[in-house]
């Protein structure tokens, strides 16, 4: 199967690989899988007083479209409030990634880790 | 289609193999397309999707994760086309830390010794979750079905575990 131009970008140069302490305040963590591909995706943000994301970091086990998928969304989270990145639909990532009908799942699993991301964060600060 | 009535096999997880394998080859003799080759087109029709069920149904029955999803499809519990995300932290984690262990095996001085850890821990991690899943499954409660499903699905993560493992024994042998 073919890749897109931006998926063979984002999975030959991932943009924000990596981890914070997931004991540091600021940091929230969102891990999700895919059991019929075996993907591991976790997804970390960053969050300042004015709850602002200021930094992401991903770390994905799984084919190329779920690194692209995560890639890209560490750098569309950047700069967002957490509310706006709650708004990030599956169907934007496929979209700009121009992922086929089978790799769907990819995008929904990104969409997924943001929002166990910001679901952590808003555990961990009393809602 | 109930796969165990095509076999005339008991609904159930703990299924005996060897019997199932006998069966399947009597049951693919029976139809096998040569044996209607003087039929009408209708049969001869019938007789080759009748193999394809009859393949189809061997296979899903030998493995056990495939047997395990079709008991929960025929009791209402389809999980087989799922797209919804897996969500445990925990156990999500340990995942995440034994792919870091796969990724790290070719950096390390005794890959092989390395391998033989981790396949004997997938192994052990493996029976484990399969006694629990026929335990669930033999239980035949709504409740104890859910909890199947996510064994299934805990199971299908060391399945991958298993596969990619062996990708890099592979490649480190060529």
């Amino acid at each position: 199967m073919a890749y897109s131009n931006k998926v063979i970008d984002h999975y030959e140069n991932p943009r924000n690989v990596g981890s914070f302490d997931k004991d540091d305040d600021t940091v929230a963590t969102g891990m999700v899988g895919a059991p019929a591909c075996g993907d591991v995706m976790k997804l970390q943000i960053k969050v300042n007083a004015a709850g602002i994301i200021e930094d992401a970091k991903f770390k994905t086990y799984g084919c190329g479209s779920a690194i692209a998928s995560s890639s890209l969304v560490t750098e569309w989270v950047k700069g967002k409030s957490l509310d706006e990145a709650q708004q990030i639909k599956n169907t934007d990532i496929a979209q700009e990634l121009a992922l086929p009908p089978v790799k769907i799942h990819c995008s929904i699993l990104a969409e997924d880790a943001i929002k166990a991301a910001i679901a952590d964060y808003k555990q961990k600060h009393g809602g | 289609m109930n796969y165990f009535q095509l076999f005339n096999l008991p609904a159930k997880f703990d299924l005996d193999l060897t019997e199932l394998g006998s069966r399947y080859l009597k049951l693919q003799k029976q139809f096998h397309p040569d044996q209607h080759s003087s039929g009408s087109e209708r049969d001869k029709l019938l007789a080759v999707q009748q193999t394809a069920n009859i393949n189809d149904a061997y296979h899903s029955l030998k493995q056990p994760l495939m047997r395990a999803e079709h008991l929960l499809a025929l009791r209402g519990l389809k999980i087989s086309h799922e797209q919804r995300s897996f969500t445990d932290p925990l156990f999500l984690m340990q995942q995440m830390e034994l792919r870091e262990q796969l990724a790290e095996i070719d950096q390390s001085a005794d890959p092989d010794a390395v391998i033989d850890t981790i396949e004997r821990q997938l192994q052990q991690q493996k029976k484990q979750l399969l006694q629990q899943l026929a335990t669930a499954l033999d239980s035949e409660t709504a409740e104890q079905d859910q909890q199947a499903a996510d064994l299934i699905r805990k199971l299908k993560f060391f399945f991958k575990l298993q596969q990619e493992l062996e990708l890099i024994e592979q490649q480190l042998q060529d």
